[in-house]
């Protein structure tokens, strides 16, 4: 691989699917990726089903596209959805930058950042469970947990990914903001901590068993296929 | 009737269908969302034990006979309820409608239900037809579809005054399950089709119906279980559940059968086959078989009986569907009954949540 094509690649490696909350690099969405001598970067996007949610698909197939388009030397980037029945229009559509509304006339009637925001919000609620169950086994109580901040915990990717998360929909997330917050971004007090952390837990379990079923789908779909990079 | 280590279970598979996906039934110009459509089945399909997978010629559309041996004869299940799917636009005369199913009415009609559906949308006309169903098969039981279009109606929501009064009358024709699909959909585009705040005011302001929610609002289970904590009147359709998670993630199937018995309980959690996605007999027999694991992830996730088992197989249902139970099958289930209101149920939540 070049670098161009590391870096490429790196790119692709930040862009999530929104429901899932994983790199679409991770999920093997990415079917292929190549660059060619003279800066155009190519790459084919599948996924799971062939009616999976095309506003989820949009979000992705544009945010590869700023990605990609971002990397020094990109000259281009073309970006494919391949075997999706909305595929035609959200290729074009992003291509064109046409935005999702435009490209989809009389059948949406707003722009996807709500619907983002929605699932940055359930993925900041289910990062508390993967922080604070560990804590919880090692005997901390609702009141220990209701008064902890984000700076009194140990340095981990789950903490930078709840940062991550927070930051994006505008919650508290520096030094001093507590661990635990609802959805809303209220603080929990102690006495709520129990059943939080039971809420933070069916939505981290939520987007895992979705996660699983996807890759699972995507497997029965493309059996031996390997991933050109 | 099925029956393991001298114990009976009396089986109700409360979400199933009958399907012609066969090629001559793709529509002229649409061939590709059909064939999508029942592709996207047969990836599910493939989410069950390798041995009980069919091929694909055969899972485009099966015969009477076949229906009978997987559901009856192989299958363990006593009674079966038929959701509807029209997809007119894709297939020339329909995915799975109301007069597929009425066929094996007339073959099954002792085992069969077949559940009607309405559209707030379509208005006085709906309602008549809403009348005129509940007259002709006696419903007990509707399938809704919120998300879908209506003449350039981009869904709507349950708790539409509109809904309501659909409602009312559904209640009075005797019409007492509400099913509604909040699972994966494919409009409206811009939005997320999952949200169940709907469920949550109709449930409230219909205490004597029952709502159940197939595939339990997954992907969005969340949001599903939150809801029907608050709302006694709020069931779990197991519908996917135990075919796409039992098999192909046995872990993840205990996480989502745990936190559905803590939110939602096993009173109020009604097994689904979803024939012919697959079929009903490694469904049955390996959920009788199923333990919640023992290792520390677990422990705090209610355990399954072969009471609570017995129950989610079918005397849930049953009870919603005044089906008739052999006495040495019956056993006593809430379902059905709203004595608790939903304060109470979050404050038990609460309560057991206690880490």
């Amino acid at each position: 691989m070049t670098a161009l094509a590391a870096a490429v690649w790196a790119a692709l490696d930040t862009v999530h699917d929104p429901e899932l909350d994983q790199p679409i690099t991770d999920l093997e969405f990415v079917s292929s990726c190549t660059v060619s001598g003279d800066g155009v970067a190519a790459v084919r996007l599948r996924l799971p089903t062939f009616f999976c949610a095309p506003n989820f698909a949009w979000l992705m197939v544009a945010d590869a596209h700023d990605a990609v388009s971002a990397v020094p030397g990109v000259v281009r980037a073309e970006i494919a959805l391949d075997d999706h029945f909305a595929a035609p229009t959200i290729n074009e559509g992003v291509a064109a930058r046409a935005g999702f509304v435009a490209a989809f006339p009389g059948e949406a009637q707003s722009e996807l950042d709500e619907l983002r925001a929605v699932f940055l919000r359930k993925a900041a609620l289910a990062g508390q469970d993967r922080i604070a169950r560990p804590l919880v086994d090692a005997g901390s109580t609702p009141e220990d947990l209701a008064a902890t901040r984000l700076d009194d915990l140990a340095p981990s990717p789950d903490l930078d990914r709840l940062r991550q998360r927070r930051a994006a929909v505008g919650l508290p997330h520096g030094p001093d903001a507590p661990l635990l917050l609802h959805p809303d971004g209220a603080p929990v007090a102690a006495e709520q901590v129990p059943l939080h952390l039971r809420r933070a837990r069916l939505t981290r379990v939520g987007i895992e068993a979705n996660t699983h079923t996807c890759r699972d789908l995507l497997a029965a779909r493309y059996p031996e296929e390997v991933v050109s990079s | 009737m099925y029956e393991k280590d001298g114990e009976k279970y009396f089986i109700v598979d409360s979400h199933s269908h009958f399907w012609d996906a066969s090629r001559e039934n793709w529509k002229p110009g649409a061939e590709q969302y059909a064939k999508g459509w029942i592709d996207c089945f047969y990836g599910y399909h493939q989410l069950g034990p390798p041995e009980t997978h069919w091929d694909y010629e055969h899972y485009l559309k099966v015969t009477p006979d076949d229906f009978e041996r997987d559901m009856f004869i192989e299958g363990h299940v006593d009674y079966a309820i038929f959701q509807s799917t029209y997809l007119k636009e894709w297939y020339t005369n329909g995915f799975n409608t109301a007069e597929q199913n009425a066929q094996l009415l007339d073959r099954f009609g002792d085992r069969l239900i077949v559940n009607g559906r309405f559209d707030p949308r379509d208005g006085d006309a709906g309602l008549k037809e809403l009348e005129a169903d509940a007259e002709k098969y006696g419903l007990k039981g509707v399938k809704l579809y919120t998300a879908e279009w209506n003449h350039g109606s981009r869904g709507y929501k349950l708790s539409d005054p509109e809904a309501y009064r659909f409602l009312a009358r559904a209640q009075e024709l005797g019409i007492k399950n509400i099913h509604v699909h909040k699972g994966p959909t494919i409009w409206p585009l811009d939005k997320d089709a999952f949200d169940v705040a709907d469920i949550d005011h109709a449930a409230t302001d219909f205490p004597e119906l029952n709502f159940v929610v197939e595939h339990v609002g997954l992907p969005r289970i969340e949001d599903f279980c939150f809801m029907a904590v608050q709302e006694p009147n709020v069931y779990a359709g197991l519908s996917v559940v135990i075919g796409g998670l039992m098999h192909a993630r046995p872990k993840f199937f205990a996480k989502v059968m745990g936190e559905l018995l803590f939110w939602v309980g096993e009173d109020r959690m009604t097994f689904g086959g979803d024939y012919n996605i697959w079929v009903p007999k490694w469904q049955v027999e390996g959920f009788v078989d199923w333990q919640m694991p023992d290792d520390d992830a677990f422990t705090d996730y209610p355990r399954l009986t072969t009471a609570s088992k017995k129950k989610i197989l079918g005397l849930n249902a049953a009870k919603l569907y005044d089906i008739p139970v052999p006495p040495e099958c019956q056993l006593q289930t809430s379902a059905g009954e709203q004595d608790q209101p939903g304060e109470q149920l979050l404050t038990e939540a609460a309560a057991a949540g206690t880490p």
